[in-house]
C-alpha cells in the first residue's frame, strides 16, 4: 500500500528534500551551502501561504478549484472543503488506510499528502470508482462475502484492493494480504475482505462456518 | 418453543447486508460525514496536566482568530482536573486550521498537583492521591460462599498464581463525536456516532434544557463503538452549546489522540488466585484477591455503567467454597466504559489459566477438567463438538514437549453471556402499491441490524428482503434501546416479527385475501384502495431468550528463539439460539475472535509516569491486529431455533485470549502470566532474558497483601454470570 507516488509536477520543497535523502546523504555536509542556496531559490519562486491559495484538483474526472491554506491535506480538502466524505479520517498519520485514495491509479494515504501537492494528479476516491452506479466486481464481492461490518474502513480496503486487481488480476492470498497490509479494520472483517478480493479475481473460496442444528 | 416459523425462507440463511452497496461506494453517511449547510468545524482544548486546579481560561485571543465563530469553556470558575485530556474548552470555526490556531491561543492558568498513573504505585500509602480526601484504593467488595478457610485443607492439590491484564482501548475507527444543529427556536438535530440514539437525545435535551421532543438524533451509519458510545458525551454538549451560540451546525469529532484519553477503556486487572481440587480434578476451593483500575473514578460511584474494574469470578465455574475479593484503584486517567463483554475477558483469563495449571499438575487433559467442572450442559456439549472438530486428542501434548525451536501448543477456554432482548417498538406501513416500510428506532453498529429488520419482515411477508425499506437510526421512529450487551438482534427481531405479523393480518382482513404472502402480496395491496396499512408492534416474550455459552480452541506456534507467537487456528463453537443471518453472524464471530487476539497478543495502553499522558494513542504504537495476523478461524454455530434469538457479539470475544494463553503455555511449558503476551514476556518466561519491569513483582506482591487486608463489604463486584 505505502508505495511512492511519483509526483509529476515541478519540484517542490518537499520533493527536493526527498531527492536529497536518496542521493546526497554522504556528501550533504560539504554541500550544505549549495543546498541552502537551492532552497532559497525554490522558496523565492514558490512562496505559498500562510493564507489560502488557489488549488486545482482533478477528482473523479472533475476539476475543482479551491482556495486552501497550503497546510491543508488532501483528506481535509476532500472531507471538509468538498462533499467527498468516502475517504475517512481515522488516524490522520498514515497508520490505518481509511483515507486511501488513488493518485494516478496508485493507492496513497490522503492524510499524508498536502492538497497543493496533489495538483496535476488524477485522483480517484471511492465515490468515483463506479461512476455509472454499477458496482465493480470487487465491490460486489465485498457485499456478497460480507467483507465489512461497520463499514468505516471499507472505502480504504476497496481502493487498496482495486489497485491490486488492476495490476494483478489473479493475485495470490499473500498478495492480497500485502496489498491491504496498510489498512486496519477494528471490526475484524479481514477474513471476508480477503475472501472478497479472491472471489472478485475469480478464485473460489469457501466459508469456514458451519451451522449445526442442536436439540 | 419459540413462535418463529419452523420452515424459513430467509431466516438462518446467508443474506448480504442490505446496506452493503452504500458502504462499498462511500454513499453511506456517517455522523462524521454529514455536512449541513454552513457547518462549522469544532475542536476541544484538553488539560495537559494529569492533575491540576484550573484557575482561569482566557478565550479572547482564540475568539479573535479569523474564521473562529465560537469559543466556550466547559465550566466556569475554578475546578480540579484529574487526568491528562480532561475537557477544558472548545472552539468552532470555518476550518480545521482556524480551530488549530485558536486552540494554541487559549491561555490556561493552572496549579499542577501531584498525580499517579500507575496502579501499583497508586496503592502505596505515600502515593499522590487522585482525590485528596480519599485513598486511591477504594472499598473492597467480597463474595464468600461455603467455608473457604477449611476447604483448602481438604484439597488433594492446590495451585496458585498471579495474573494481570492490561488496559485496552476501544479504538473504534470512527472516533466519538456528533454534528449538531440547534435552530433559533431551539429545535435540535444531532447526527451522532452512537450506540444509543435515544441516550443522545435525552442527554442533549437535558444539556440544552429543552424538551426531549425538540431533539432529533439521526444515526444512519456509525463506525463502531464496542461499548464506549452512549450519550452525547462532553463533546456533544460542547457542539450543541456552540451551535446554539452561532446558529450554525457544529461538528466535533475527536482525534485519535483524544480517543486514548477520555472516552473509555477496558480496565486493568491484577489477580492472585488460589485454586484447590480433589484428585479427580473436581474443584473444591477458589480464593481471589484482585484489584484494577477503571480510571480516576475507579472505586467511586461514577465508575459504573459496565465500566467498573470488577470481573466475574470464578468465572463460569461453580466452586463450593469461594472467596473473591476485589478493589478498585483510582489513578489519574480517563474513566473506563463498557467494552465488549465488560469484565469477562479479564475473569476468563485468570480462571482459565489457573485451571490449566491445575490440570497440568494433576495430569488431566484440559478439556476433560472442563467437562468435569462446567455446570452448563450446553457448553460441555460444545467442548465435545470442539474436541472432535479440532482434533484435540491428536494435537494435545504435555506442556513443553513439542520439539523446538518453534514449538506448537493448543489451548481451550469457555465463555458465557446474556444477550437477551428487551422493549423495542416498531411500525410497519404497507402501501397500496405494494411497497413496505418498517421503522424502528434502533441503530446499526456494524452487526447488520438494518438487515435483521429487512430479513424478519421479508420472512413474514414472503417477499425478497430488497423489497423491504428498513428505516432505522432516527429518534422519530418508534423507540428501541441502546445497542449494548449483545441485545440488539434479540430486541429488534421480535418487535419486527410482531409488527409485521399484525400488519399482514390487517392486510388480509382489509383485502379479503386469505393468504397475502409472497405471490399474492401485490394483489392484496392493490385492494387496499387509498389507505395504507399502518401498524405498531413491539418486543414480546417467546421470540428471544438470554444466556449463551461458547468455547474456543486455539493452536499456536511459538518461536522460542525470538518469542514470536503465530496463532495458526481458532475454532469457535458457539450457541446463539435462532440464527437470523448466518453471513453477518459469522462476521461477528470473526470480529470477536480478532479483537480477542489483539487483547491476547498486541494491545496495551502505555502511560507515561512522568507526564501522565498516553504514550501510544495511535496505531503505529498501539498495535491492532492486521489482516496478516489473522489465523484460520473455523466456526461452528449451534442453531437452536426453539430458544428464539440471542445476541453473540460479546461472548465470541471472551475466551480467545485465555485459549491463546493456554496454548502458549502448552507450547513452551511455562506460563506467561500477563496480557498481552508479547515476545519479551515469552523470552522472559523461558529464562532467556532477565525479568523486565512488568514483572518486577515485589511491588505487585505488596499490593496483593494490602488488598487482602482491606476491609470489605459483601457484594458481587460485577454483573452476575448467567449460567
Ligand atoms: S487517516 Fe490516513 S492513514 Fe489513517
Ligand atoms: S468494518 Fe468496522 S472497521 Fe472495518
Amino acid at each position: 500500500m505505502a508505495q511512492e507516488h511519483p509526483l509529476n509536477h515541478p519540484v517542490s520543497r518537499r520533493g527536493f528534500f526527498k531527492g536529497l535523502g536518496a542521493t546526497a546523504v554522504a556528501t550533504v555536509a560539504s554541500r550544505a551551502e549549495v543546498v541552502a542556496g537551492e532552497l532559497t531559490k525554490l522558496d523565492a519562486e514558490r512562496v505559498q501561504g500562510p493564507g489560502a491559495i488557489p488549488v486545482d484538483l482533478v477528482i473523479n474526472g472533475k476539476r475543482s478549484s479551491l482556495q486552501l491554506e497550503p497546510r491543508v491535506t488532501l483528506l481535509d480538502a476532500l472531507r471538509n472543503h468538498l462533499p467527498l466524505t468516502g475517504a475517512k479520517e481515522v488516524c490522520d498519520r498514515a497508520t490505518c488506510g481509511a483515507c486511501t485514495v488513488l493518485m494516478d491509479g496508485v493507492p496513497v494515504y490522503a492524510c499524508m499528502i498536502l492538497a497543493v501537492d496533489a495538483q496535476g494528479a488524477k485522483i480517484t476516491t471511492i465515490e468515483g470508482l463506479s461512476p455509472d452506479g454499477r458496482l465493480t466486481k470487487l465491490q460486489e464481492a465485498f457485499v456478497t462475502c460480507d467483507g465489512l461490518q461497520c463499514g468505516f474502513c471499507t472505502p480504504g480496503f476497496v481502493l487498496s484492493l482495486s489497485a491490486l486487481l488492476e495490476k494483478t488480476p489473479q493475485p495470490t492470498e499473500a498478495q492480497v494480504l500485502k496489498a491491504c497490509s496498510g489498512n486496519l479494520c477494528r471490526c475484524g472483517s479481514y477474513p471476508r475482505v480477503v475472501q472478497a478480493a479472491l472471489q472478485a479475481a475469480g478464485v473460489k473460496t469457501a466459508s469456514r462456518c458451519e451451522v449445526i442444528r442442536h436439540v | 418453543m419459540s413462535d418463529w416459523p419452523k420452515k424459513t425462507e430467509y431466516l438462518g440463511r446467508s443474506t448480504p447486508r442490505v446496506d452493503g452497496p452504500a458502504k462499498v461506494t462511500g454513499a453511506a453517511k456517517y455522523a462524521s460525514d454529514v455536512q449541513p449547510e454552513g457547518w462549522l468545524y469544532g475542536m476541544i482544548l484538553r488539560s495537559k496536566w494529569p492533575s491540576a486546579v484550573i484557575r482561569s481560561i482566557d478565550l479572547e485571543k482564540a475568539k479573535a482568530v479569523p474564521g473562529i465563530k465560537a469559543a466556550v469553556t466547559v465550566r466556569n470558575g475554578e475546578r480540579h482536573v484529574r487526568y491528562y485530556g480532561e475537557e477544558l474548552a472548545a472552539v468552532a470555526g470555518v476550518s480545521k486550521q482556524a480551530c488549530l490556531d485558536a486552540l494554541r491561543l487559549i491561555t490556561v492558568e493552572a496549579s499542577p498537583q501531584p498525580f499517579v498513573v500507575d496502579v501499583v504505585e497508586a496503592i502505596k500509602p505515600d502515593s499522590a492521591r487522585v482525590f485528596a480526601d480519599a485513598p486511591n484504593l477504594g472499598e473492597a467488595k467480597i463474595k464468600e460462599e461455603g467455608d473457604i478457610h477449611g476447604a483448602f485443607g481438604k484439597c488433594d492439590v492446590v495451585v496458585e498464581g498471579e495474573f494481570s491484564t492490561q488496559v485496552q482501548l476501544h479504538q473504534a475507527l470512527e472516533t466519538h463525536g456528533n454534528t449538531i444543529q440547534v435552530e433559533t427556536d431551539d429545535a435540535c438535530t444531532a447526527w451522532a456516532s452512537t450506540q444509543g440514539i435515544f441516550s443522545v437525545r435525552d442527554g442533549l435535551a437535558s444539556n440544552l434544557n429543552i424538551p426531549q421532543t425538540r431533539v432529533r438524533v439521526i444515526t444512519d451509519y456509525m463506525g463502531g463503538g464496542f461499548g464506549a458510545k452512549f450519550g452525547p458525551g462532553v463533546e456533544g454538549s460542547l457542539a450543541a452549546r456552540m451551535s446554539r451560540e452561532t446558529g450554525l451546525p457544529v461538528k466535533i469529532m475527536l482525534t485519535r489522540f483524544e480517543e486514548s484519553l477520555a472516552v473509555g477503556i477496558r480496565p486493568s486487572s491484577y489477580q492472585r488466585i488460589k485454586l484447590g481440587a480433589d484428585k479427580e480434578g473436581k474443584l473444591i476451593a477458589f480464593d481471589l484477591d484482585a484489584f484494577g483500575s477503571a480510571g480516576f473514578a475507579s472505586g467511586g460511584s461514577s465508575a459504573g455503567g459496565g465500566g467498573g474494574a470488577g470481573f466475574p469470578a470464578p468465572y463460569i465455574y461453580r466452586v463450593p467454597n469461594v472467596r473473591a475479593k476485589h478493589a478498585g484503584v483510582a489513578i489519574n486517567a480517563g474513566s473506563a466504559r463498557a467494552f465488549r463483554a465488560p469484565g469477562h475477558p479479564q475473569g476468563s483469563f485468570g480462571m482459565e489459566s489457573i485451571l490449566d495449571d491445575l490440570a497440568v499438575k494433576l495430569g488431566i487433559d484440559p478439556v476433560e477438567i472442563r467437562l468435569k467442572n462446567d455446570p452448563l450442559e450446553l457448553r460441555r456439549k460444545e467442548y465435545e463438538i470442539g474436541r472432535e472438530k479440532f482434533d484435540w486428542l491428536q494435537k494435545y501434548r504435555p506442556p513443553g514437549t513439542s520439539p523446538g525451536p518453534i514449538k506448537t501448543g493448543v489451548g481451550v477456554a469457555g465463555a458465557t453471556w446474556g444477550g437477551g432482548g428487551r422493549g423495542t417498538k416498531a411500525q410497519a406501513t404497507i402501501n397500496p402499491d405494494g411497497t413496505v416500510e418498517i421503522r424502528c428506532g434502533t441503530q446499526d453498529l456494524g452487526t447488520g441490524a438494518r438487515t435483521v429488520v429487512a430479513l424478519v419482515a421479508a420472512e413474514i411477508f414472503g417477499l425478497p428482503p430488497e423489497r423491504i425499506s428498513a428505516r432505522i437510526g432516527d429518534t422519530e421512529f418508534p423507540a428501541s434501546g441502546g445497542s449494548g450487551g449483545s441485545t440488539t438482534t434479540a430486541s429488534v427481531a421480535p418487535a419486527i416479527f410482531d409488527v409485521c405479523t399484525k400488519a399482514l393480518n390487517e392486510l388480509q382482513v382489509l383485502s379479503g385475501v386469505a393468504d397475502a404472502r409472497g405471490a399474492n402480496f401485490d394483489a392484496a395491496c392493490r385492494k387496499l384502495g387509498m389507505e395504507p396499512v399502518v401498524m405498531q408492534g413491539e418486543w414480546r416474550e417467546g421470540l428471544s431468550s438470554s444466556g449463551v455459552g461458547g468455547v474456543q480452541f486455539a493452536e499456536v506456534d511459538v518461536d522460542t528463539e525470538t518469542g514470536f507467537i503465530k496463532v495458526k487456528k481458532i475454532l469457535v463453537v458457539q450457541d446463539c439460539g435462532l440464527v437470523v443471518n448466518k453471513l453477518t453472524a459469522e462476521s461477528q464471530v470473526n470480529g470477536g475472535v480478532i479483537m480477542g487476539l489483539g487483547y491476547a497478543l498486541y494491545e496495551q495502553r502505555v502511560m507515561d509516569p512522568q507526564t501522565g499522558v498516553c504514550l501510544n494513542p495511535n496505531f503505529e504504537t498501539y498495535k491492532l491486529p492486521g489482516a496478516a495476523d489473522v489465523p484460520e478461524i473455523e466456526i461452528v454455530l449451534l442453531d437452536m431455533p426453539e430458544r428464539g434469538v440471542i445476541g453473540i457479539g460479546e461472548p465470541v470475544t471472551i475466551p480467545t485470549a485465555a485459549a491463546v494463553a493456554n496454548a502458549v503455555a502448552n507450547a513452551i511449558g511455562v506460563r506467561v502470566h500477563s496480557l498481552p503476551i508479547t515476545p519479551d514476556k515469552v523470552l522472559e518466561a523461558l529464562g532467556q532474558i532477565p525479568a523486565g519491569p512488568e514483572t518486577a513483582s515485589s511491588d505487585l506482591d505488596k499490593s496483593f497483601v494490602v488488598v487482602e487486608d482491606l476491609p470489605a463489604v459483601a457484594g458481587e463486584f460485577t454483573d452476575d454470570v448467567p449460567s
